[in-house]
Parts: structure tokens; C-alpha cells; sequence
């Protein structure tokens, strides 16, 4: 009980501080159901190694002297929509300032733009990272003591 | 540990093939789909949907079991939604199943070549449950 406060809580900071809309994470909890407790956890996961995965390669185009910026508009694309989906709200804005930034065809503000992008997901990441281990031990914690 | 499904209920459930290349759109509107007790298939691109409609390269592939509703998404690399729309209503075998097109872009001209293509809906990302509901009316009853 005090764990689940604890996340109530957590999420709550995550909303005040803008990392978090409240809308779209809101339906995610809805979706939590009997069949599918960890449904949270399991989405946020699966954001983390998607995004992972597509700064990784972002990583590989960011060292070139003149930005390939249609293959980064590419993963910037798919990661404006799941950050989208999944309620990180800072995440989708880097990824919508790359994509003005990319219509203005301003390669420096592009930069910029990857940067800002990976700077915003370090933060939500974090918090994510601390809302997974609680929920774990939550859960693990709930489980022993219905035994 | 109680399970909502079994073989029985199984056949009575309206199946719903969600098509999208984005791994969390896919977790988010097969939960969505689901928890409205529908019956979901995922693919990961438009090639990979024919495939499961029975369209595939190699006319081995059978369609699995019957679809009463497509969801796409509309940008996804390779096929577009909107080609697989086409494709699907050009088909003789799969024209009638309604096609729902999902995108997280606004973009008025996409949104009516894929109503005048015959899409049902076009909706705006991210899903919610209340677009769901609104699918229902679309679903096409098995004969």
C-alpha cells in the first residue's frame, strides 16, 4: 500500500515538473488491469530500450561532419511518436523543435535539436528507471506477503 | 489466476489486426483493443499484415483466422498505410473488412485520400479508449 503511494507520488512529481502529461500517462494507468498488472512497467520499459536502441543509432549519424538529416528525421519520427504515447511530453517537443529545425533547414539548430532530444530523454529515463525498480519491489514485496 | 479467454470464446470475439511499425504504439493499442474484449494480431508493417490476410509473396500463407477490422498507422517505412489501404480494397478477398487509419501527423490530404480511398475512420494518435469504443459501429460481423 505505502509502495503504491510512493509511485502515486512519484508520478505526481513527473507531472508537475512538465517531464509527464497528465492525460496520456493517465490513460496508460487505466489500462492497468487483472490480466495485466504491469502493463505500466511493461510499456515504460519497452519505451526505454526503443528509445535506447534509436539514440544508439542517432549516435552513429551525430559524429558525421554534415548531419544526414532525413535518416535522423526518420528515428526522430518514431520517437516522437512513442514519447508521445507514452505521455513524455519533453521528449516530443525535442523531437518536434528537430523537426522545424530540419524544415528550416538549419543543420546547426538540427544539432542542437539531437542534442536537446537525447538531453530530455537522460531526465525522463531516470524517473522511469525509479518507477520500474519501486513497482518491482512492489509487486515482489505484495506477492510474498499474499502467500 | 482466472484467464478471460478460451477456445470458445475465442470464435465469438470480433479480431482485430493493429498494424504499426512504432513497438510501443503496437503494446499500446493491442492493450487498448484487448482490454474492449476484442481479439488482437499485431504486425509490424504492411508487408507483414498481407502476409497474415493471406496476401503474402508466397501464396503459402493462409489468413490465419478471420479479420473484422483492420488499424493502421498511416507513416511507416516501406508501405504506407494508406498503400495498404489500397491494396486491401482492391482486393476481391479482403475489400470488405473495414480499414481504420491511425497517424500522429494532422495532415488534412492524407486524412482524405484515405477516406475517399475508403477508410471508416482516421484517427489521431495517441489512442485512446474512447476512439475504441467508436470503432465498434465500423466492425464487420462475421457471415
Amino acid at each position: 500500500m505505502a509502495l503504491n503511494q510512493q509511485l502515486n507520488a512519484h508520478v505526481r512529481f513527473m507531472y508537475d515538473q512538465g517531464l509527464l502529461e497528465e492525460l496520456q500517462f493517465d490513460q496508460l494507468q487505466q489500462l492497468k488491469d487483472a490480466n495485466n498488472p504491469d502493463f505500466i512497467v511493461d510499456v515504460i520499459t519497452l519505451f526505454c530500450e526503443d528509445t535506447d536502441r534509436i539514440l544508439g543509432e542517432l549516435d552513429k549519424y551525430k559524429g558525421a561532419p554534415v548531419l544526414d538529416c532525413y535518416k535522423v528525421g526518420a528515428y526522430v519520427h518514431q520517437l516522437k511518436g512513442s514519447s508521445s504515447s507514452v505521455g513524455a511530453q519533453r521528449v516530443t517537443l525535442a523531437c518536434v523543435n528537430f523537426r522545424q529545425a530540419f524544415e528550416e533547414n538549419d543543420m546547426d539548430r538540427c544539432r542542437q535539436a539531437v542534442n536537446m532530444i537525447s538531453e530530455e530523454y537522460s531526465k525522463i529515463r531516470k524517473e522511469f528507471e525509479k518507477m520500474v525498480q519501486g513497482s518491482a519491489h512492489g509487486m515482489l514485496a505484495k506477492h510474498t506477503a499474499e502467500k | 489466476m482466472s484467464s478471460c479467454s478460451s477456445m470458445s470464446s475465442k470464435d465469438n470475439m470480433l479480431h482485430v489486426l493493429a498494424v504499426d511499425d512504432c513497438l510501443v504504439d503496437r503494446k499500446l493499442v493491442e492493450k487498448i483493443l484487448k482490454s474492449s474484449s476484442y481479439r488482437v494480431t499485431t504486425a509490424d508493417s504492411g508487408k507483414r499484415a498481407l502476409e497474415l490476410l493471406g496476401l503474402g509473396d508466397d501464396n503459402v500463407s493462409v489468413q490465419e483466422a478471420k479479420v473484422n477490422m483492420i488499424i493502421t498507422d498511416y507513416f511507416m517505412p516501406g508501405m504506407t498505410g494508406y498503400e495498404l489501404l489500397k491494396i486491401v480494397k482492391e482486393s476481391a478477398t479482403l475489400r470488405e473488412i473495414p480499414v481504420v487509419v491511425m497517424s500522429s501527423e494532422n495532415v488534412p490530404t492524407n486524412i482524405s485520400r484515405c477516406l475517399e480511398e475508403g477508410a471508416e475512420e482516421f484517427l489521431l494518435k495517441p489512442l485512446r479508449k474512447s476512439d475504441v469504443s467508436r470503432l465498434h459501429s465500423h466492425m464487420m460481423r462475421s457471415s
